[in-house]
């Protein structure tokens, strides 16, 4: 099997793993760390006050998703960037001695 | 072959509604958030978690001085903890988490040097996004740099050892090492919020109740992706893949099964 099929297959299951919570469980909210972290130590230790603030913080919800959306941006790119450069140099390199 | 699937399957599917029978109310689960450890614990991970990315520093330091050419390849790694960790995932417990990505870069480069690249994935995502903190990156660095990257280096030497197939080694390795990672996070948060009934034993296993569940459609999916790069990976980048062979003395596959050590 070339890779390409095989990765095709194997992106299936992890699809499916990401959207499927969403059907599942669809009348939970999905929320990340943020607010929940607060409550499950606050219900530890009531009486604990975080004692040191995120000097920024993005000033909006788009400006954040703006910022991860970068991230995975500049992180894909570069994954993707080097997958191509290795084929490329497989080939070139097949192509030199056949 | 079929009936394996079956069997996968259904296992899957009891598992997904054993869960949202289980844990229907929203959890938690990922980086400790600014300020959320008390002082003496943050500065105790920090603590820990220096030497670690000294030794980081140098191997990496020695990786690009013997092989320059790795350097690209030391860059995907970087940059695939990167992406995976800015994809916020909804789970099944119906919440969201992040996988971390670390695996790859340590089945390829050694434990250490994930250290230094998930520090710095941890560190922008602090600094920009608020997503974790400074006060708290010792714990998180050693979280997601420290015990996911060994876990998974230990794991995938162990199970290459054991004669498993490459793609079963790489998916366990970055499977469990992500799982290891918010383990390590609930004991952080477990030690540092003892219940007051139970005490730390009793919390650490509050918050990896909490988390295990989270995680593991997460580490699922962070274990196949890691497999597929690895199979792009050893299809194009072969020489590189024998030349990491050679400097961290495990037998990487190659199609011809010839470079050993």
């Amino acid at each position: 099997m070339k890779p390409i099929t095989k990765n095709v297959l194997l992106l299936i299951p992890v699809v499916v793993l990401a959207f499927a919570p969403l059907y599942i469980a669809r009348t939970a909210n999905f929320a990340g760390a943020d607010t929940q972290a607060s409550a499950a130590i606050s219900t530890l230790n009531p009486n604990y006050i975080p004692w040191y603030k995120p000097f920024w913080k993005p000033p909006s919800g788009e400006v954040e998703s703006f910022l991860f959306a970068l991230q995975a941006a500049i992180g894909s790119g570069f994954v993707f960037y080097y997958l191509g450069y290795a084929k490329g140099k497989h080939s070139a390199s097949k192509k030199d001695q056949p | 072959m079929s009936l394996r699937k079956f069997k996968r399957i259904g296992l899957l599917i009891t598992y997904i509604i054993a869960v949202y029978i289980f844990f229907p109310d929203d959890v938690y689960a990922m980086h400790i958030m600014e300020g959320f450890l008390p002082i003496n614990w943050a500065a105790f991970w920090w603590i820990v978690m220096i030497p670690f990315v000294i030794a980081g520093v140098r191997s990496i330091k020695k990786t690009v001085t013997l092989h320059p050419s790795l350097k690209m390849l030391l860059g995907m790694a970087g940059a695939f903890a990167f992406v995976l960790s800015a994809l916020k995932i909804p789970s099944v417990t119906g919440s969201s988490s992040h996988p971390t990505g670390v695996g790859l870069g340590a089945i390829l480069f050694g434990p250490t040097a994930m250290t230094v690249l998930g520090m710095i994935v941890l560190i922008f995502q602090a600094v920009l996004l608020a997503h974790g903190g400074i006060t708290t990156l010792g714990a998180n660095t050693f979280s997601m740099g420290v015990v996911g990257p060994f876990v998974s280096y230990g794991i995938y030497r162990g199970a290459k050892k054991l004669g498993a197939p490459l793609w079963l080694s790489v998916f366990l390795s970055a499977t469990v090492g992500n799982l290891m990672t918010y383990v390590t996070t609930s004991i952080q948060l477990g030690l540092a919020f003892p219940a007051a009934t139970g005490g730390v034993m009793a919390s650490v296993l509050k918050f990896m109740s909490i988390f295990a569940f989270t995680q593991v459609p997460l580490a699922i999916s962070e274990g196949i992706l890691t497999v597929m790069v690895i199979n792009v990976l050893s299809a194009y980048s072969q020489k590189e893949l024998q030349i990491l062979a050679v400097f961290t003395g495990k037998e990487l596959p190659t199609s011809k099964r010839r470079v050993k050590t």
